[in-house]
This record gives C-alpha cells, structure tokens and sequence, in this order.
C-alpha cells in the first residue's frame, strides 16, 4: 500500500458516522418551488436530483484520486424524507444509540424541527405504505411474521453491467432522443407516460455530467493554489477526467473507476436504494482498460492497484443510510452491501478469471475494509489458483472475499427465464442474490420468519407472546395424529401469510412505481430506455422480488424434534413439551437435554433431519415461487438474514429443538448454532439437499479455527470442500476463520479489538459493533477444527 | 455380511490421516496402552460410559457411550456420504483406532468392500498384529500408515505394554507387499527423542525396501481432558509438546538417511 492510501485509509477509518441535512434541506427547498408543483412525478423526481447535484457541497479531499461525496465530508451520511421522515426522537436515537450511531447535531436538529419535519409529515413513501397495508399485513409485521424492505428504503437491489463503462451519459442521452423521436402518439396510450419519463432520464444524465464538471472546475481552482508541483500535475490530470466522465465513455483505467464511481454516488443521492450501488463485475468491466493501458505502457501495476486502493476509500466512506426500527433491526450495520464480484465466466461461458482478478484480489487483502464488500464467483472452469488466492485471503480473518458457485447461479437465473448471456454476465449482489447485471430489477421484500410459525401451529394460530389469534386456527396441536398432519397445519400458516406478504408486496411496487421512480438508476438499467418505463416501475428486461426466508435450520429442527420425539418415538406428549416450551424449559431440563442432544439435527449429514429440511423448503418454495408481482415479473425465494436472525429469535418463545425463548435463530441456512457436530462436509452435504437451483440465493457460513487453514494443504483441501459443494449446487459459502477465545477476550476489551473484522451473514462486520446477542450468537456457531 | 465390528467415532473432513479429505473410522480397543495415547477411550474393546465433563461429574450424570457395533454396509454407507469430497481432494478413507488389525475379518470385509466402490483406504496400525494378519489384510490397504514408537524393546514394553518384535518384524513382512508404506513416529520427550534412539530407527527405516517417507508427530497434550473423564491415569500429565526446532533437529537424522520426513502427518 502507498504512504497515499495508507493515509487516506486511515482517514476514513477515523472518520466517524454522522447525519448531514444538506440533502433533506435542498430536496425540501427544491419542493416547495414552484418547478416542483408544475411537473409529473418522474420529471419533478428528476429536477430534484438536479437540484440536490447542482447545490450540494463539493468535497475533494487531500490526497484523492477518485472524487465525489454523496454527503459534504466522508461518512457524512443524508437523509431521504420523501422515502422515510425522521422524527426528532428517531434522530435521538440514531445519535445516541450504542451500536451503530450516527452524530446528529443541534442544527440538524432545529432544521428538521423548523424545516424538514413540517413538510414531509404526511407525505412520505412511509406513510403511504403503511396506509395501504391491511390489518392483517399489519398485526403480521408487528407480530415479527415479516419485515418489510420498502418502509425505509427505496428499492434498488440492482447491480451495473458493462454498459456504464461503455458509454457516457451523452450517449445515453441520444438513446433517449431517439426513443422520445420514436414514440407513437397514434397507437400508444402510454406515450405521454413514457415521453415524461424519458424526459426524466434525459434530465438526469444532464445532471450527472454537470455534477462532474463542477468538481473538474473545483480541481482546477486547486490545482492554481497548489504549491506541490506533483499534486498540481495529479489535480489537473484529475480535473481533465472529470470534464470527460461520465459524459462521454471512459478510455483509461483511471476514467473507468471515476465513472463508475461518479454514477454509484447519482444512484444513492437519488434515493436510498437497498444496497446502495454495485459495480458488479469490476474485473470483468475494467480488463479491457487496464490491458490496453499496460500494453500501451501508460499504467503500470503499482498504478493501478493505488487508483484502486483510492476507489477501495471511497466505498468505506459511505455508510448505509441510518435505519431504525425493525428496519434497523434487520440489517443492523453500517455496511452498504456492494458487492464486488470476481472471476467467474463471460458472456460465452469460457473461464473469466484474468490477472486483474488476482490484482484485485490484492487489493481486497491490502485494504482490509468493511466497504465494498468482496466475492469470487468459483466455476468448475476456473483454476484452482483463484479459489486458493482467495481462500489465502479469507484465512487472514475477515470474512472476505465470500465465495459464489458461477455454475449454480447461471442456471438459477436460467431457470428464472434468463438469456443464459445475461445469466453468465450476472452474480450474486447485496448478500448472495442472484441477479442479471444490468438488466434486472431484483428487489428484495422482506423477511419471513419460518420458525414463528412453528409456535403458531404449537397454539392453533394463537401468538403465545400476546394471546392474540394471529394466524388460521390449524387445528389444536394435541389433537393431530400423526406428523404429517402437524406439517400440514404449519403450511396452512405459511401459506397464510405468504398470501398476507405478497398482498402487500405489490400494493407497495405500485406505489413506488407510480409514487417514487428514479429516473437516474433506470438509465443504467437495460432496458427502462428502450421500454420508456421507469426501474420501479417494470422497465428492466427482468423484475423479479424476492422474499427471503430466515431460519431454515431453527425450523427444521423444531420440526423434526416434534416428528422424532412426539410422534416416531411417543417418547414425548405434545401436551407435555407445549408445557415446558410455555415454561421456557424451567423445570423440564431433562427434557431440554433430551432435545438438545438426543434428536436428529440438520446439519449432519443425518436423513431423519435432512428429509425434514427437504419438506420445509418445499413448502416455502411451493408458496412463493411463480406468484405474479406488480411489475410484471413474478417472486421467488432465497434464503439469508442479515442480522434478522435476531430480532425473529427475539420474537419467538422457547422452540422444540431446545431452543430458549429470544434466543436468535440459525442464520441463512446454516444449522443451528452448536448443532452441527459432524464437521464440514457433514454440514454441506445437509444444506445441498435442498435445491439451490430453484432458488436465488442461499447463505451458508462455516466457522474455522485459524489452524485448519495454517498451512497450504489446509488451503487446498478447504478449496476442495468447496469444489464439492459446489458440485452439489450449493449456491455460496463463506467463512469465519477465528476462535472463541478471540472472540471473548474483544468482549472483555472492545478497546483494543477495534479493528477485529468477522462474518456476520451475508457481509463483514467489525466485532466489536455488533449487538451483545449477534455477538454471543457467532461465538456459539460451532467452529470446526481438525484434531 | 453380518459381521459387526466395534467402532468408537467416525471423524469426517479428517485432514492428517493420509491423502485428500477422509472419513476416519476408530476401531475400539487396542493391544497397547501407549502412555501418551490421544485416544485413552479407545482402548478397550467394549463400548463405556464417558462423562461429558472433566470434573467427575456424580454417577448418572451426563455421559456419553463410546463405542457401538457396527455393521458392514452400515459403516460402507457412512463412508459413502463424502464420497464427492474423496472424488475431489484424492481422499478416501482411514481405519484408525484403537487398533483396527486387532478386528481383522471386520477390517478386512471393509477394505474389500471399498475397492470394489473404488474408495481408496488407509490403514493407520501400530503393526501389533499375528503375521498372517499382516500378509492377508493389512497388504490390501492402499496405503499404510504404520507406528514406530521404540527400537529399545525393554522401552517399548515398559511404555506401551507390548514389546516390539513383532512390530518390526511384521513391517518387514509387509514392506513389499503392501502397496505404499509411510512411518508415523510419535516424538514424546522423554521416551523417544534421545538422539541414539533415532539413528538406530533411521537405519532400519533405510533398510526397507519400500518406505521413503516418516511423518513425525509431536506430543501434544491434547487428551488431558479425556483422560480425567474417563478418570485414567494420565502418565503425560505436565508433559509439554516439543518444540518446532527441537522436532526438526531429530527429523533431520531420519533424513540423513534419505528418508523424507513430514511434520504433523
């Protein structure tokens, strides 16, 4: 690493999290005028992107090569109150909380109080939603059955293709002429709808290049005050990509990352998409730059991993925006979840891995940051060489790069009714999800909380926690005769509220379709263009949505713990287990034991368990895949959690697997936490027994002792274990190389492990941020060794 | 086939018992009592009950049983499940124990067993066997991870109960005949890592036709715990591994013979 980005590392290292108004104030400033109330929507959304780029504070900071800042500093995080209003007790919170606050000062305060507040109350994405939700979809969401992705954030989910590296916002901008030349007024009743909208893009990609040329003008007045004749030379030559991008299409490496980096911060100053942006295939879409230019001999390696290292930087300096609530409880992090993707195949299917990949790969382990996240897409045809590059990496114990089986995810998205080009150009965004980069809006809804149902149908649809009738009366669990019968009635459950969640699903694209689209993402997204429709609204070639089912493992287990002791073994009376999970096990140890550790467990290779997985995942699958969305696609399933495992164990009283009330649940499809106790391959061939294919995305975390992977053999054969699972079409694995004692001794002194990275699910988190429950949950997850 | 044998663990992703990923199967009960055994519960031939914790936990506490008869096909069908990960990494599997020579027709069922299925097998024996048993079973493994623990056959009896004769004996009976032989020698200070002793192992080692390679494993004091579960005397107890350099300065009299020596298997 140069003393350059040493420096500009740790300067984003320090840089603390804090709540900027400057977006809130010019959105509201923008609203009231009267340019605002004369517009349609996709035009006034359009003009307050404008706006917003036209005002908001140039910050260029010391030593920078890659320039552009959603808020006025580093980590200085904006506001989105036409999706979701703060109040003043929210900004309390975001300021005041333990883990992951965000610094709101007093300005901010009385502004949102004099300003902000009165404007927006009554008029955000928010509050239309929840307005439109029944009581049913709301008893559900309060209840924990289900969260709900939309109620603070915009969705988003998307990943860039090669398009933004091909062509300038000019180009774009004569695209949409055209299409504006070719709209048929005759025989199209949606014409005006798209003319507007299209007028919107066109506005948008204007605003983007303006936005650039104010910091080549900002450049160039420092480059005239500046004394180093080095910096000077950097500042112009910066100022000069600056006039050129995004304008017109990047020629050299350093125009290629400022492109993309100048359209990732247009993406989340226009909204607050999930998962900010993503760059998706980076060394894919930057190969042909740096090839040409270390040909040409205009860029060397030492050149091109720094203006990597300055694009690494500029990632760590956007925190997600502020989440509170069950939103904050969800995805309790400051992680953004861009994922750079690596390796994997091109668009004919040959082997993509080239050496910018392991350059990159370089980068991911020199830099060592939360932001962006990092992935290597591992086909059976890529070289070893990769997975072991990559697996040397994880072993230094920060849970990057997470490791994606390319195979699996062009038939997943193949099976979704995919081009398979589209398909191999794809991967896997935000945590695991599969998508067509590019070309797919791919939005995820919410988390299902699999496990509570399994309490509902224990009490006839009754919620133990507030006596409230919740769900269907399935039928009194002591009454039931046999399992199958049980396992009917916790499907008659999930399919009651599946039906509740996508009822409420597409009430809410619609409302973002009509209420919230954002003219600058479609742009970037084949084919809003040529569709004249707008992202959130249909327009990408693909829309597919997504709800993500959390504790595959804990309901497995809970399951199979009642099948195995209530009703193959008549070891237990219903009655009598519904007592002491009613007791939270307090008095009925013995029973706790027999359920911990005298009943077949998922996670072990073991088919008394693993028949059960099977049954529950095809229910789900069953309940959601194929059903029609708002957008004319259709929702699927995937299976990850973020941080839901939590707050969905929180709602939950003690289960049949021996699991104590509020405990979390397991994590992605991970087993249990402590379950698994037959080693790794045990546990990979249980979760490839579900099918991964039909799926877009599922997440398994291993845990190992740093000692496993001492040695290269240890590298290759965890590289082999993960060739074999993924031969099984498992979909993606990562792992925590750590130990527990580590992980105790940074809960006794947080002060001197601030810097101690592990994997949470489908991202990296540093330890000590974590909520004490996270914390106890990752060291409970059995860690394998190799005594 | 109902033949049963008794097993005490099945360890899969097993990493330093021969080539590639295995599944490693404990045969229970052992002819030896090693004083540095890492498997004390394994000794015996019969299935016994092990505390789950290592302060004496009252009688009826929370235990567990190690060890349960297993049959031919059942254990076959357990070794299959990882069969993808054998395919991938070159592994197999590896009868360890115990001492899987002292149950040799149960041995012998599944060494035939997996060559028909094409699972490579490894052997992993303190070589105390009758010859015969060497010869007609053990040389069917694909590979043998055979122990030298002692030249001295006074010392080898005082520390493993057993002398060595027929150890020695029996390895070069099988050198030749089984297809690939690699030496496991436990480095326990105190017993085994005087100089003298080792050069006098090196040459014999030299002398086989077939062997090339010796794995030396250092004590490590990893079965504390088990052994004040099983409430066993711990003959190791303040024992501390040998270090890095002080292995190497002894590995490198085995490879003064040309031998190749390995560290930790």
């Amino acid at each position: 690493m140069t003393p350059r980005i040493q420096r500009l590392r740790r300067r984003s290292l320090d840089a603390q999290p804090r709540i900027s108004v400057e977006r809130a104030v010019l959105l509201t400033d923008f609203y009231q005028s009267a340019a605002a109330r004369n517009a349609s929507v996709p035009v006034r959304r359009a003009l307050a992107f404008k706006h917003i780029l036209e005002n908001k504070a140039i910050w260029i900071g010391e030593d920078e090569l890659i320039v552009g800042e959603r808020g006025p500093a580093p980590k200085e995080t904006p506001t989105y109150p036409e999706i979701c209003l703060h109040s003043l007790a929210d900004l309390e919170i975001l300021d005041s909380r333990p883990k992951i606050p965000y610094a709101v000062d007093n300005d901010t305060r009385r502004i949102y109080a004099e300003k902000i507040i009165p404007f927006w109350q009554n008029r955000t994405i928010r509050e239309r939603i929840f307005s439109h939700m029944t009581e049913d979809w709301l008893a559900a969401y309060q209840a924990g059955i289900f969260t709900e992705f939309q109620e603070q954030r915009s969705p988003g989910h998307t990943a860039g293709g090669d398009k933004i590296f091909r062509l300038g916002m000019a180009d774009l901008r004569l695209q949409i002429a055209e299409q504006i030349h070719k709209l048929d007024f005759a025989c199209d009743s949606h014409a005006l709808e798209r003319f507007e909208q299209l007028r919107a893009m066109d506005i948008a990609a204007q605003a983007l290049i303006d936005w650039a040329v104010r910091h080549a003008e900002r450049l160039e007045a420092m480059a005239t005050a500046e004394t180093d004749p080095a910096r000077r030379g950097e500042l112009l030559e910066m100022a000069a990509v600056c006039r050129k991008v995004p304008a017109r299409a990047p020629e050299t490496f350093h125009e290629a990352l400022q492109t993309y980096w100048f359209v990732h911060v247009g993406v989340i100053t226009e909204l607050n998409p999930w998962d900010a942006f993503n760059p998706g295939r980076l060394d894919q879409h930057l190969y042909p730059f740096y090839r040409r230019e270390i040909e040409a001999g205009t860029l060397t390696e030492d050149r091109a991993k720094e203006l990597l290292g300055a694009f690494w930087i500029k990632f760590n300096n956007h925190p997600a925006p502020p989440k509170t609530g069950v939103t904050g409880q969800e995805s309790n992090t400051y992680t953004d979840f861009a994922l750079i993707n690596l390796g994997g195949v091109d668009r004919n299917g040959a082997d993509a891995v080239n050496e910018l990949t392991y350059l990159i790969l370089d980068v991911i382990e020199e830099m060592r940051l939360l932001q962006p996240s990092s992935m290597v897409q591992l086909s059976k045809k890529n070289p070893d060489r990769f997975i072991h590059r990559a697996l040397k990496i994880v072993r230094t114990g920060f849970g990057q790069p997470s490791v994606f089986n390319t195979d699996a995810i062009v038939q997943e998205l193949v099976r979704q009714g995919k081009d398979i080009g589209d398909a191999r150009e794809g991967g896997a965004s935000g945590c695991v999800e599969a998508g067509a980069f590019g070309r797919e809006a791919y939005i995820l809804t919410g988390y299902f909380n699999l496990a509570k149902l399994v309490e509902l149908t224990l009490n006839n649809g009754m919620d133990p926690r507030t006596g409230r009738q919740l769900g269907p009366a399935t039928g009194r669990a002591e009454d039931f005769v046999d399992f199958a019968a049980f396992f009917d009635a916790w499907r008659r459950q999930l399919a009651h509220f599946i039906d509740i969640k996508i009822r409420g699903n597409n009430a809410i694209e619609q409302i973002n379709g009509r209420y919230m689209p954002v003219p600058f993402l479609s742009l970037l997204i084949d084919d809003c263009i040529a569709n004249g429709r707008d992202y959130n609204a249909g327009g990408a070639r693909y829309n597919t949505s997504y709800i993500q089912g959390v504790g595959l493992g804990s309901t497995t287990d809970a399951l199979t713990a009642v099948r195995h002791h209530v009703f193959d073994q008549g070891t237990v009376r219903l009655t009598e287990l519904k007592q002491a999970l009613a007791a939270d096990f307090e008095g009925f140890e013995d029973l706790r034991r027999r359920l911990l550790n005298e009943t077949p467990k998922y996670g072990n290779d073991d088919e008394a368990a693993d028949a059960v997985l099977r049954e529950v995942f095809e229910a789900y699958y069953a309940a959601v895949n194929g059903r029609p969305n708002a957008r004319g696609g259709v929702h699927r399933v995937n299976l990850l959690p973020t941080t839901c495992h939590v707050y969905f164990g929180s709602v939950i009283g003690a289960l049949p697997d021996g699991r104590k009330a509020g405990q979390p649940l397991s994590e992605g499809i991970s087993p249990v936490q402590g379950a698994d106790r037959n080693g790794p391959t045990a546990v990979v061939r249980s979760a490839s027994k579900i099918d991964h294919l039909r799926t877009g995305g599922t997440l398994l975390n291993q845990k190992f002792l740093p000692q496993v992977l001492a040695d290269d053999t240890g590298i290759r054969k965890l590289g082999q274990l993960v060739r074999g699972y993924f031969r099984m079409d498992g979909h993606h694995i990562q792992f925590n190389v750590v130990d527990a004692d580590t992980l105790r001794e940074a809960q006794r002194h947080p002060e001197n492990h601030r810097d101690l990275i592990v994997r949470v699910a489908g991202y990296s988190d540093y330890f000590v941020d974590l909520t004490p429950a996270l914390q106890e949950e990752i060291i409970r997850r059995t860690a394998h060794d190799d005594v | 086939m109902t033949m049963d044998g008794m097993v005490f663990r099945i360890k899969k992703y097993a990493l330093h018992d021969g080539p590639g990923i295995r599944t490693t199967v404990f045969f229970k009960g052992c002819p030896l009592r090693c004083w540095w055994c890492h498997n004390p519960e394994g000794q015996g031939f019969e299935p016994e009950s092990m505390p789950l914790t290592t302060d004496g936990n009252p009688v009826g506490g929370p235990a567990e049983i190690i060890g349960r008869p297993w049959t031919v096909p059942e254990l076959v069908a357990e070794i299959e499940k990882d069969r993808i990960f054998y395919d991938e990494s070159g592994g197999g599997t590896t009868f360890s124990g115990g001492e899987p020579l002292a149950q040799p027709e149960f041995l012998d069922a599944l060494l035939e067993e997996c060559r028909r299925r094409e699972i490579h097998t490894t052997v992993d024996t303190s070589g105390y066997a009758p010859p015969e048993v060497i010869r007609t079973v053990l040389a069917k493994a694909d590979l043998v991870l055979y122990d030298l623990k002692l030249m001295d056959d006074a010392r080898h009896r005082r520390y493993t109960g057993v002398g060595n004769q027929r150890i020695l004996a029996n390895l070069e009976t099988l050198d030749g005949r089984a297809p690939r032989i690699v030496i496991r020698f436990p480095l326990v200070p105190g017993v085994n890592d005087e100089e003298d002793e080792i050069r006098r192992m090196a040459q014999f080692v030299a002398g086989l036709k077939t062997v090339h390679r010796i794995d030396l494993l250092p004590f490590h004091p990893i079965a504390d715990g088990k052994y004040r579960r099983m409430k066993m005397e711990n003959r190791m107890a303040g024992v501390k591994s040998p270090t890095r350099r002080e292995a190497e300065k002894l590995g490198a009299l085995f490879a003064a013979t040309g031998l190749e020596v390995r560290y930790g298997g």
